[in-house]
């Protein structure tokens, strides 16, 4: 497949949103709702269930809705400050009572709006990232979708990123990136290819971790797989001193960078 | 008799490190600009003894990197640091590698960020300071490296850093990788702020995109100075998506305040006697007196 080709894949409606992830990998779930400052965004679906039998685990997902209605409810999987604010809320409280975290991410990018400025879409987003930097609980993040650009960082900040083989993971929509550049929209394939977007140019960037085999028509087994990754790295994040899973974190991201220092 | 004594000595003292605007002038040539606001031209010289504000109409002129450190800072206390880095063209993308040529040849920098460290009433601080002349200030890994490197510098010599941010946004240039420039920094950031170093950020004009969803929103204090724009989301974009005329002021600094995300907003004329007090004041540890 081309960027592209991926690219409307990773959008297309058929694909299962996060809440089917996070209903298919845990057990006894409950919701959580609201940021407990303004309100609740109908984008985030997150809350606390066992990712296992003895593995209690918070779980953060932007939901892009299944039909009409709810995708306007949810207005397409676009979060607005205060989802984010929930979504920090609820890492905080992870942290408190030593659980991990796991984020499934699949937006366009954050909402874009006059309320959305007024309410600091900045602001939240950059709160997130900070805070997420210093989390003393593991955090993992799967893009399930698209990952776009600051809206998906604001909940990709973590130890472990993964990304399903026909996601993508955008700083710019190629659309926007199209219409800056070259004042045309429709150029949206040249831009997909020359952003590189697509899950193996990120593991090649070393930007994630892994890729994961989709298979919607075994929706069960592929979420078993995921279920399976999760408690290995779990396991692997948990067995380590508390100190340097920050530590690790930092570097993870310190690393990241292309530059000459040739003089 | 004694407060006199002191307020003379304090004032000798601050007169002495007043920054040089003459050393600067004498280095910078004397061109003629043209201002945004009313379209009357103004020499640069008679500019930079005006804190680069028209002389007609007020409006700010938009200041590099140098220039800014050099208006603001005590006088010779400066040194710019981390200079060697270089953008480079990894994705092959298309006219990146123009951009980059004529950027440089117009700013004569070689990105879009200053740091180092410098002086304010005495106080050492580390400052970065992003130049919107060089592609908008866009963040790429030369920026985000910079900027991580003065901070990890910053926090191992316990100094507090002020940033002036200014940006377009990410660089799209570079992909993912800029994307990731904001965790890059906002580690750095945390890191800093855990051992309880100070961190202000005066927000410039403009300052947008992944820069206001990052290190700009992250200060313990954030000032901005008067007009600004700052905000996430275009303008343009956000009328297209919402389909309505947005107020005039919509993400100005006067905006940001009035909904509670800044903390004051400062006319430059008075920024570096402010700065110069916040550092005062927090150069005594409430533990220690």
């Amino acid at each position: 497949m081309t960027p592209y080709e991926k690219l409307k894949t990773a959008r297309a409606s058929t694909r299962p949103t996060g809440s089917a992830y996070v209903n298919q990998i845990f057990k006894n779930i409950i919701e959580f709702h609201g940021d407990r400052r303004y309100g609740d965004d109908a984008a985030i679906y997150s809350g606390i269930g066992y990712l296992d039998d003895d593995i209690p685990a918070t779980f953060i997902a932007i939901d892009k809705g299944t039909d009409l209605q709810s995708r306007i409810q949810k207005n397409f999987g676009c979060p607005k400050p205060e989802g984010y604010r929930k979504a920090l809320r609820l890492m905080k409280q992870a942290e408190k009572f030593h659980r991990p975290v796991i984020c499934f991410v699949d937006t366009l990018g954050a909402f874009c709006g006059a309320e959305a400025e007024e309410r600091g879409q900045g602001q939240a987003i950059a709160e997130n990232i900070l805070e997420m930097m210093g989390l003393n609980t593991p955090v993992i993040t799967i893009v399930i979708g698209e990952g776009g650009s600051g809206g998906a960082l604001a909940l990709a900040t973590a130890d472990k990123v993964y990304m399903l083989e026909n996601a993508v993971y955008s700083v710019i929509s190629p659309e926007g990136c199209a219409s800056i550049l070259w004042k045309d929209s429709g150029k949206v394939a040249d831009a997909a290819a020359c952003l590189k977007i697509t899950a193996s140019d990120m593991r090649e960037f070393k930007v994630i971790e892994g890729i994961i085999t989709e298979d919607f028509d075994h929706f069960d087994k592929m979420c078993d797989s995921i279920r399976h990754q999760l408690k290995k790295d779990l396991k692997e994040l948990l067995s380590q001193p508390k100190s340097k899973l920050t530590d690790n974190r930092y570097h993870r991201f310190r690393r990241i960078g292309f530059f000459n220092t040739e003089e | 008799m004694a407060n006199i004594f002191t307020n003379i000595t304090n004032f000798i003292q601050s007169t002495s490190q007043m920054p040089d605007v003459e050393a600067l002038i004498r280095k910078t040539e004397n061109v003629t600009l043209v201002c945004k606001g009313c379209n009357n031209e103004a020499s640069k010289h008679q500019l930079l003894r005006n804190h680069m504000i028209c002389p007609q109409c007020g409006k700010y002129f938009r200041l590099g990197g140098k220039e800014r450190i050099r208006l603001l800072a005590d006088r010779k206390s400066y040194t710019d640091m981390f200079d060697k880095f270089e953008s480079v063209d990894f994705l092959e993308f298309p006219g990146y590698a123009e951009k980059l040529e004529k950027s440089k040849k117009s700013t004569s920098e070689k990105d879009a960020v200053t740091v180092g460290t410098a002086r304010l009433g005495g106080n050492e601080f580390a400052y970065f300071v992003m130049d919107s002349r060089f592609m908008m200030a866009s963040m790429g890994s030369v920026l985000g490296e910079k900027i991580t490197s003065i901070f990890e510098y910053a926090t191992e010599h316990s100094l507090p850093v002020i940033g002036f941010t200014a940006s377009g946004g990410a660089r799209m240039q570079e992909g993912i990788i800029s994307l990731m420039q904001m965790a890059k920094v906002s580690g750095a950031v945390k890191r800093h702020s855990n051992e309880g170093n100070l961190y202000i950020t005066v927000l410039t004009d403009p300052t947008t995109g992944g820069c206001t969803a990052s290190f700009a929103m992250q200060g313990d204090i954030i000032l901005a100075e008067p007009k600004a724009l700052v905000g996430f989301a275009g303008r343009r974009v956000v009328e297209q998506t919402t389909k309505s005329k947005l107020p005039d002021n919509f993400q100005s600094a006067e905006f940001l305040l009035e909904h509670g995300f800044v903390d004051a907003i400062i006319p430059r004329e008075k920024l570096r006697e402010t700065l110069i007090n916040i550092l005062n004041i927090h150069s005594v540890k409430g533990g220690k007196a």
